[in-house]
């Protein structure tokens, strides 16, 4: 009967698909931690301290698996079932994004851990060809007519967000000093105005952009491989890193008078560990980033640590003092900043679709 | 009715047959593909009408459209040349070359589209001939059409090559020996019998460029309503967490990409039936 036939076929290839579910059997504790892509380095350091760490404490061996990529791509790997038992992405929309989702971990996750369970920081600065030909020392010489600016595109790298709200914050700031209105006492319309101008400042500054690559790796190498643009506009740590890993790149770092203060967020998924019975472990895995040591090893791998104190006089100096301003002062929060920025009806759409109108007329 | 048909077929094995392909292709094609119908189509409608109206969803879908149109028509007509010189005018040396069309295939395609930006940027190797005569290449829509070109050749050549291989020298003998002109050789001779393998790898090439990502993201430099394709706009929605949105596009570009492959494919059908009836 072909029927039976087709019938026993489909449930033997449902049998073989099953085979293939594996069992992993080793004595070592497991802590995967899904991070995202300039942690690299930092991340293999501290975990090889950890492991040994744990095992001088409790005599148990801890292996810490390591995976990075784009912060939202990791993201959604967790959300479509990757065990992962912390993550450490670039920022807090994305594990808000994982708790809404997938419901792993409580909504109130950033409350369990000090500093909004941030615990290394950075900002937004620029890179420059040596000599810095076009003289750019500041947001505002971003947007001088024939300066040509690169970043990767908000709509599809997390980290590049970080740059649009550091762009939008300076101008907001320089828009309220301009006028003499301070912040905390600040009106609806006062707000408006600032909001426009930190609109056409934004715009001015896209005009200068050249390509949008997708992710902050591909903008670091059109920038430095290829020769492309006056300015990179990127995260501190990963401009010190380029800096070291390309010597004589002939490259040089502005660091601009107002920025933004980049917060990477760690948490633990909650239902992951209760389930691996690894909640201890991956909770001391990430309480000890903020530990002297932590902090100390999160600054030589270029990570502004939340407590200067730790760190010593060589790895302090690669951070100049500069005015920064954190996220929540100026956008609320994610959810919020999203909504207004890089949703469908956001700013960024706004901006593109005005300078293409402009272009055509 | 199964019995009915198999009556047909004197083949054994016709029943496993049937059975293996059926199961085979459910899990490969039919079901990912049913995902995507029931949860697009349990989308609300104003998610629809929010891509429809928008004018950068707008000008990435005509882009990808319009680029991969393009691409699958350069390749048709220069993987023609390739095949047929490949076929008919075998040279020292060209079996290396018959193996260098299929690397598209093979290479990462992120891997081609870095290659090809290096080439194509300003300061590239090719780029820097195209800059004094004001061709911009890469970070222009033509960047996107030359990665889709590069990407769909294979496609062509290889739909091509046993087709021309198939051809029977003694016709265009016999057509040469009436008096026909080498172009009326083409048209009225080889032409109407490798038409069915051109409009094959013609949309080949053109249903891979529609879907290609890798390749393209890094030469296309992804500027809003001007060189974003819509693969960078699913890819960029997904990486807002926007599951929504990036299903309802995808809907809408595999609707549109199956209606033009529908077309082409009855195209086809319409001509094979032609040629049956007169031939």
């Amino acid at each position: 009967m072909p029927f039976v036939r087709l019938i026993s076929l489909c449930l033997f290839l449902l049998f073989l698909s099953g085979c293939f579910s594996y069992s992993g059997k080793d004595t070592a504790v497991e802590i995967l931690n899904v991070s995202y892509d300039p942690t690299r380095e930092f991340y293999r350091e501290y975990n090889a301290w950890f492991e040994k760490k744990a095992f001088e404490r409790t005599g148990k061996h801890v292996r810490i698996l390591q995976s990075h990529g784009a912060s939202g791509k990791q993201a959604r790997f967790v959300i479509d079932g990757l065990e992962a038992h912390v993550v450490t992405l670039a920022l807090a929309y994305d594990i808000d994004a994982i708790a809404q989702k997938s419901g792993s971990l409580s909504k109130d996750w950033q409350t369990r851990l000090p500093f909004a369970s941030a615990p290394y920081t950075s900002t937004i600065v620029f890179l420059v060809r040596k000599g810095n030909p076009r003289n750019i020392q500041d947001w505002n010489d971003l947007i001088k007519p024939g300066v040509q600016v690169i970043t990767p595109s908000p709509m599809t790298s997390g980290g590049a967000r970080w740059n649009y709200l550091a762009a939008w914050g300076y101008a907001w700031l320089i828009s309220l000093e301009k006028r003499g209105v301070i912040l905390s006492a600040i009106t609806e319309d006062e707000r408006r105005q600032a909001d426009e101008d930190a609109f056409s400042f934004v715009s001015a500054l896209f005009r200068n952009v050249p390509v949008l690559d997708s992710g902050a790796r591909a903008a670091t190498t059109t920038f430095a491989r290829r020769g492309i643009g006056d300015a990179l506009v990127t995260w501190e740590n990963e401009a010190l890193l380029a800096m070291k890993s390309l010597p004589g790149k002939a490259l040089e770092i502005i660091t601009p008078s107002i920025s933004i203060l980049t917060e990477p967020v760690v948490a633990k998924v909650d239902e992951v560990t209760a389930r691996r019975q690894t909640d201890a472990l991956a909770q001391s895995y990430l309480e000890m980033l903020y530990s002297p040591e932590g902090q100390a090893m999160a600054a030589r791998h270029h990570f502004r640590p939340r407590h200067m104190e730790f760190v010593n006089a060589e790895d302090k100096n690669q951070f100049p003092d500069l005015h920064l301003f954190t996220l929540e002062e100026l956008f609320t929060d994610w959810q919020t900043a999203h909504k207004n920025h890089f949703s469908e009806t956001g700013s960024f759409n706004k901006i593109y679709q005005s300078l293409y109108s402009l272009e055509n007329q | 009715m199964i019995r009915q048909i198999k009556q047909k077929h004197f083949l054994p094995g016709f029943g496993i047959g049937l059975g293996f392909t059926l199961s085979y292709l459910s899990l490969l094609v039919l079901i990912p593909l049913s995902i995507l119908a029931v949860k697009s189509l349990s989308l609300d409608w104003t998610v629809y009408r929010s891509l429809l109206i928008d004018p950068r969803t707008y000008a990435a879908i005509k882009l990808t459209f319009l680029s991969s149109l393009v691409a699958a028509g350069i390749n048709l007509v220069f993987g023609f040349i390739v095949a047929w010189t490949l076929v008919r005018l075998p040279f020292p040396g060209s079996r290396l070359i018959d193996a260098l069309i299929d690397l598209p295939f093979a290479l990462p395609t992120a891997v081609s589209g870095i290659a090809l930006t290096s080439l194509y940027v300003r300061t590239g190797l090719l780029g820097r001939y195209l800059e004094p005569y004001g061709v911009q290449a890469a970070f222009a829509p033509l960047g996107v059409i030359i990665a889709l070109t590069f990407i769909g050749l294979p496609f062509v050549v290889r739909t091509l090559q046993p087709a021309l291989q198939d051809i029977d020298k003694e016709y265009e003998e016999a057509a040469i020996s009436l008096g026909a002109s080498p172009f009326r050789v083409f048209a009225s001779v080889i032409f109407p019998s490798i038409r069915p393998a051109m409009l094959t790898g013609f949309s080949l090439a053109f249903a891979r460029a529609l879907g290609e990502y890798g390749s393209v993201v890094f030469i296309s430099g992804n500027m809003p309503m001007k060189t974003e394709i819509v693969s960078l706009l699913i890819v960029g929605k997904m990486e807002r967490f926007d599951y929504e949105g990036a299903t309802a596009l995808a809907a809408i570009t595999l609707l549109a990409s199956f209606l033009i492959l529908l077309a082409i494919n009855l195209t086809q059908w319409h001509y094979s039936r032609k040629v049956q009836q007169t031939g």
